[in-house]
């Protein structure tokens, strides 16, 4: 693949702007094999924001997410159409670099997922296959130190950095996984149910977090907690059955929603 | 009655008093107001174990023990003047027992012969088509005819002590029919009890083995010190020649056995561990759903070709192959050396590693994959650095179990590996492992009381041991993996 990056990043820092769109959907279509799970998904992402997707379960709002930094591309029989832009520049275009949009695209799952290697190695593990100079050892040990202070983990592991990664308990391996994401210097982090595997006080503390991360990056969450949205979100986007139907201000989407099936599912009728 | 014959009623009844047990707790069932607490088949199953068991433990039994019984008072029927001759008694009773088949042919005028000393025991037996010894005497017949209505009387009380059990087993079951009567529970237990039974089997033959060979290592161990077969390097046993009991002339060192044993398995690892593992990670990462649904059933038929078939191929194909391909670069390959057996029986083990490696990669989580690629990493960085450390432990566990497959591994280095007892650290020299001097000990005319043969059993001793540190080292291992995951 031809690197294509060097070019057009001073352009994207240029569009770098509080109200400006970070990333743009153009009638996406996700097809798995025969069975279609989007249908023509137009939404724009704006920067230094929180956007939230709900939806019922099976609505596509994972499917959405996972096309913004092609993750869909490990899935075999997954098939997508439409154009989705980061920084006006097309991530499916076919001299793209998937590996390095996915540098600048981090993702945390729904399942906390640390590595079966040391605290220090997995935050560490990001940085060095994209060429951080390893054998600065101050230096790495500075951005896993400052990564973790971001995920608030710091306090928590920096005695332990040598312990494995899955002897965490289920919150500190979810903002192990953020402090991840976060040491590789995405521009974008996308959260699919981050919280869904953690108990409230844990999740409190991710939310936090993802209010403190709002001023350096742009975020993504797909939750089914609709609590969660309002809490965190400024956008909302409500999908259902692979249409996106609705999509504003998180104030305007939770108190006067245009759509009568978003008024229906915020309200509980339905979900 | 025969005992088969015997065995055979005692199915037949058994199978009758199910039916006829479910036919009744039927018909009970639909009469009675009262809900019953077994289903009809229970009740049916119940009668069929009281029917059949208590009489089958007691045929059992009887088989057992009314042999013994007989043999003693047969044995205390004999003259006094027999005993004392000096003669063993073990003897005499084998020649009695060989009389008991034919004495009920004889007919009075035999005997008159017999007494008369016309004919000896033997030419009468001969004339009735039972051979026996020349050392069969008249005083043995006595005991033959006594052994023989002893046996038949037994049989007969066998047979009719049997069908009563049967009988009376048969009509305690189908008075248990009752609607409160826990039918279901019984048999249950007794189920239980045969699963048990079936499980033990396995575990009581792998006992029975390991104490065979275990007493016949001893047994070699009484003849050659223990120091001498660990630590010695020359191994010549010499020959087994009949007759000559106990001649120690021959050394038992097991050290170049084992020397050659290491060797080849290490060079059948060095083959066998990069093929199998690339090709598991290919199987498993890179190739698609058709290829790898094609590819993997191919690879595992290599574990299905015959040992033997490997041998041939090594002896006739690859080892003259090597030897020419060594000569042409001026190193010099023997037809039979490490290098030709290690590599056949690298290849044989390929399946094992990728195999179980494949299924360990397969394993890991895809959450894994997910998240290093949600950091920016390459499929290789990812296979790498995130995949490979996280199936480590599975992928050490099938090394060590093909590790094990190796060192057990007889036709191959039968064939391939040479039969001289070398240690040599030239791949192109021949060696001979531990399974091929087995095989050399235990074939041809044998005699189980020197070393050259008793010597196979320490062998294989010393080889079993090895293995199966081997092999649960390696579950081991896999178990620790697994909880991993899980």
């Amino acid at each position: 693949m031809v690197e294509i990056s060097a070019p057009v990043s001073p352009v994207s820092e240029g569009a770098n702007q509080a109200d400006s769109v970070k990333m743009s959907a153009r009638d996406v279509c996700v097809y798995y094999g025969e069975k279609q799970a989007l249908f023509g998904v137009n939404l724009q992402i704006p920067t230094n924001e929180i956007m939230a997707l709900i939806g019922p379960s099976g609505c596509g709002k994972s499917t959405f997410l996972r096309c913004l930094n092609r993750m869909n591309d490990v899935i075999p029989i997954a098939r997508i159409t439409g154009d989705i832009e980061l920084d006006g520049e097309d991530i499916y275009a076919p001299d793209l670099d998937v590996v390095e949009l996915r540098a600048r695209v981090g993702m945390v799952f729904q399942k906390p997922n640390p590595f079966p290697k040391s605290i220090f190695d997995n935050i560490a593990y990001g940085p060095r296959i994209h060429g951080f100079s390893s054998n600065n050892k101050t230096d790495m040990e500075e951005l896993v130190a400052t990564s973790l202070q971001k995920a608030g983990l710091w306090e928590e592991v920096k005695d332990r950095l040598d312990q494995p990664g899955t002897g965490l308990s289920g919150g500190q391996q979810q903002r192990l996984c953020i402090a991840r994401a976060i040491a590789v210097k995405p521009e974008v982090i996308l959260m699919d149910e981050p919280c869904s595997a953690l108990d409230p006080i844990a999740t409190a503390k991710i939310e936090e977090l993802m209010d403190e991360l709002r001023s350096d990056y742009t975020i993504v969450i797909v939750t089914h907690s609709m609590q969660q949205a309002a809490r965190v979100s400024q956008r909302t986007a409500f999908f259902h059955l692979g249409v996106l139907v609705e999509e504003g201000d998180t104030d305007k989407i939770f108190t006067n929603p245009d759509d009568e099936r978003t008024q229906n599912y915020i309200t509980g009728r339905f979900g | 009655m025969t005992t088969q014959m015997i065995f055979l009623i005692l199915l037949l009844a058994g199978v009758a008093a199910f039916f006829y047990g479910r036919m009744r707790a039927r018909a009970m069932t639909v009469a009675s107001a009262e809900k019953f607490h077994s289903r009809p088949g229970h009740h049916g199953f119940y009668v069929t174990i009281w029917t059949m068991l208590p009489a089958f433990f007691l045929i059992v039994l009887w088989l057992v023990v009314a042999p013994l019984v007989v043999r003693w008072a047969v044995t205390n029927s004999l003259p006094e003047a027999a005993t004392a001759s000096g003669e063993s008694v073990s003897l005499i009773m084998t020649t009695v027992e060989q009389l008991s088949r034919g004495v009920t042919q004889l007919e009075e005028e035999d005997f008159d012969r017999i007494s008369s000393g016309a004919m000896t025991v033997q030419e009468v037996m001969r004339s009735k088509g039972v051979l026996v010894g020349s050392d069969a005497k008249p005083y043995m017949l006595q005991a033959a005819i006594l052994d023989e209505r002893l046996s038949a009387n037994s049989h007969l009380f066998l047979t009719l002590f049997a069908g009563i059990t049967m009988i009376g087993g048969f009509l305690y079951g189908r008075r248990g029919i009752a609607p409160r009567a826990r039918a279901r529970n019984a048999v249950e237990q007794v189920m239980t009890l045969g699963l048990i039974a079936a499980s033990t089997v396995a575990i009581l033959t792998t006992a029975g083995i390991v104490l065979s060979v275990l007493f016949e290592s001893i047994e070699f161990f009484r003849m050659v010190p223990p120091a001498d077969f660990f630590f010695g390097t020359v191994w010549d046993p010499r020959f087994s020649a009949p007759g000559r009991v106990g001649g120690s002339d021959g050394q038992f060192g097991i050290l170049p056995l084992l020397w050659g044993t290491a060797y080849i398995s290490l060079v059948a690892l060095m083959v066998a561990v990069p093929i199998g593992l690339m090709s598991a990670i290919y199987m498993s990462e890179y190739a698609g759903n058709k290829v790898r649904s094609i590819a993997k059933p191919l690879l595992e038929i290599l574990a299905g070709i015959p040992t033997i078939v490997y041998g041939f191929f090594a002896l006739v194909t690859f080892g003259p192959f090597l030897r020419d391909a060594g000569g042409l670069v001026g190193f010099d390959i023997q037809a039979s050396s490490v290098l030709t057996a290690g590599f056949v029986m690298g290849i044989m083990i390929i399946p094992f590693v990728s195999s179980l490696s494949d299924d360990i990669i397969s394993a890991v989580p895809q959450s894994l994959r997910e998240g290093s690629y949600g950091l920016g990493a390459t499929q290789s960085e990812t296979i790498k650095q995130v995949i490979m450390p996280a199936a480590l432990p599975g992928v050490v566990g099938a090394v060590l179990l093909a590790a094990s497959r190796a060192i057990g591994e007889t036709m191959i280095v039968v064939l391939a590996a040479g039969i001289a007892a070398n240690i040599t650290l030239n791949p192109g020299e021949s060696v001979t492992t531990v399974t091929v001097k087995i095989v050399s000990q235990l074939t041809g005319d044998l005699e189980f009381n020197s070393p050259q043969t008793l010597v196979a059993f320490a062998l294989g001793l010393t080889l079993f041991v090895v293995t199966l540190g081997l092999n649960v080292f390696a579950l081991y291992i896999v178990r620790k993996y697994r909880e991993q995951y899980e």
